[in-house]
């Protein structure tokens, strides 16, 4: 691979595993600046590892790897994220109450839900670290046939109620056929996310009176550099006075999100070819 | 006991009833005033910041302001506020936004923190606004999706709505781009304010760059529902769903 590197102001790896095959096209996702990629996508030997390579290369690694074993064709994995975390506690409430820590309780029961719905589940964190934007989606973007999920609390809201957000339409890359963008990761998606989002949606505001019965659309910060159908969840909110409110959301919000992750399943369809799209 | 002393215990008393009365009424007098002292001192540094020219001779036309609804289901309710706006469509969006800024009359219907000013305001000749506001709009803006999304579709649909010439919105932050507004809102590129109008030539686009040739990495299920546009604007639009 060569690589001529001048005036690239940040990049981004990340390895591409292929619908099963163990064939990994590793390409480069350039966030910005004007670099100049010479070569690209050499593929893996059938007996390399896929995992070791899908780590991005930064050295604050996400703190958890999905395993490389029994890759099949389709929706085998949910990306998990507690939002926020460390020195950044998100949305507080006045009693107390912070996001970060209700999302890892909430990430606690959704991955179970998920688990028992056949899926493989990976968290961007399991106690109270904050990984960066990019980290999380590069945990993302890193696995075959995934899907992400978010948990946010908000500050404001309906008590009671809980949102699902898609990401806004991002513009299309100029360079439609070729890779994509890191800055523009989820644009391929926003089809297959909009679709996920709804099915979630609609499932909340059966559970939660008061929630919207569609998805919504906002300009998520963490969804945009994500490569895989991605959606967000928000909870309202923090400012509850007893915790145990939130709590007792938990069991439907995993309820939700499982049953509409495994209603999603078969609209999610992989390329069959290399560079296909469905 | 001397007559005196008694005197003495008895003034006493009375200064100990008095005291007891009127300390709380001291009490509340000095939290009116500490409170007021706080809103002049905020209208003053709103007063030095945001000196906008106005020219009384301008004829007062009906500006259309987006503040929340109140249902707290983070839906915007446009308002109607008489004021003498400029013709210029950089002094005119100065004073939408710092009326916007300034708040509603009910203060629970603000979108923006209240300490929050705009520092500077720009207009390229693409349409592209940029609005530099100070810090607390990031500090002070509840921290979430939907109170984020609120804060910045109040910006853009008021810019919308007042400013035809506005087509897109860049915010700073005391002079910076900033990565998200309170941890979640994506700040890095710019929202769509009027969709109808000409679109200017893109300019964040930053193509990932390839050979000719190249294959296209097998990205699973690169679908979408609707057809891209022929020329995509370089904006992510600011909720369309928002109200």
């Amino acid at each position: 691979m060569l690589l001529d590197v001048e005036s690239i102001a940040r990049m981004k790896q990340c390895a591409w595993v292929r619908n099963g095959s163990r064939i990994g096209a590793l390409f480069l996702l350039f966030v910005s600046g004007a670099g100049v990629l010479s070569f690209s996508s050499p593929a893996t030997s059938e007996t390399a590892p896929a995992a070791p390579q899908a780590q991005p290369a930064t050295p604050e690694s996400p703190p958890q790897t999905i395993s490389p074993a029994v890759p099949r064709a389709g929706l085998n994995v949910v990306v998990l994220d507690p939002a926020h975390g460390g020195t950044d506690p998100g949305a507080r409430g006045t009693g107390g109450i912070r996001e970060s820590e209700i999302v890892l309780d909430f990430a606690a029961q959704v991955r179970r839900a998920l688990e028992s719905q056949g899926f493989q589940v990976v968290q961007t964190r399991q106690g109270n670290e904050d990984p960066s934007f990019d980290d999380r989606s590069a945990l993302a973007n890193a696995q075959s046939g995934a899907v992400f999920l978010t948990l946010h609390i908000a500050s404001t809201g309906l008590p009671g109620t809980a949102r699902v957000y898609v990401n806004s339409d991002l513009p299309v890359s100029g360079d439609v056929a070729g890779l994509i963008s890191w800055d523009r990761a989820q644009t391929p998606f926003q089809g297959l996310s909009r679709k996920l989002g709804d099915l979630v949606q609609g499932l909340l505001a059966q559970r939660f009176k008061g929630s919207p019965s569609t998805a919504q659309t906002a300009a998520v910060r963490q969804l945009r550099t994500t490569a895989a159908p991605a959606i967000a969840v928000e909870i309202s909110s923090v400012v509850v006075e007893n915790r145990a409110d939130l709590d007792r959301m938990a069991p439907g919000v995993a309820d939700a999100i499982a049953t509409g992750v495994a209603a999603f399943r078969p609209s999610y369809v992989v390329p069959t070819t290399r560079g296909g799209t469905p | 006991m001397a007559r005196w002393i008694r005197w003495v215990v008895g003034i006493l008393c009375v200064l100990v009833i008095v005291g007891a009365i009127y300390f709380p009424i001291l009490r509340r007098r000095l939290r009116a005033a500490a409170k007021l002292q706080q809103q002049t001192a905020e209208q003053a540094r709103r007063e030095l910041t945001q000196a906008v020219p106005v020219n009384p001779g301008e004829p007062r036309v009906k500006a259309k302001l987006f503040w929340a609804s109140g249902n707290g289901d983070g839906t915007l309710m446009d308002s109607t506020v008489e004021l003498p706006l400029s013709s210029d469509p950089v002094l005119r969006s100065k004073q939408v936004l710092n009326t916007l800024l300034a708040g509603p009359v009910d203060a629970d219907l603000r979108t923006l923190p209240p300490d929050a000013v705009l520092l500077a305001f720009y207009l390229l000749p693409n349409g592209t606004a940029i609005a530099d506001f100070s810090e607390p709009l990031a500090t002070a803006t509840p921290s979430g999706i939907q109170s984020e999304q609120m804060a910045v579709d109040s910006i853009a649909r008021t810019l919308e709505a007042n400013v035809p010439k506005v087509q897109r919105l860049k915010i700073l932050i005391h002079g910076q781009e900033v990565e998200t507004l309170a941890g979640h809102l994506d700040l890095t590129g710019t929202f769509l304010v009027n969709a109808e109008g000409p679109l200017p030539a893109p300019v964040a686009a930053t193509p990932a760059a390839t050979p000719p040739g190249a294959e296209k990495p097998s990205a699973p299920a690169p679908a979408t529902d609707k057809p891209a546009p022929a020329a995509a604007p370089a904006t992510r639009p600011a909720s369309p769903d928002g109200v």
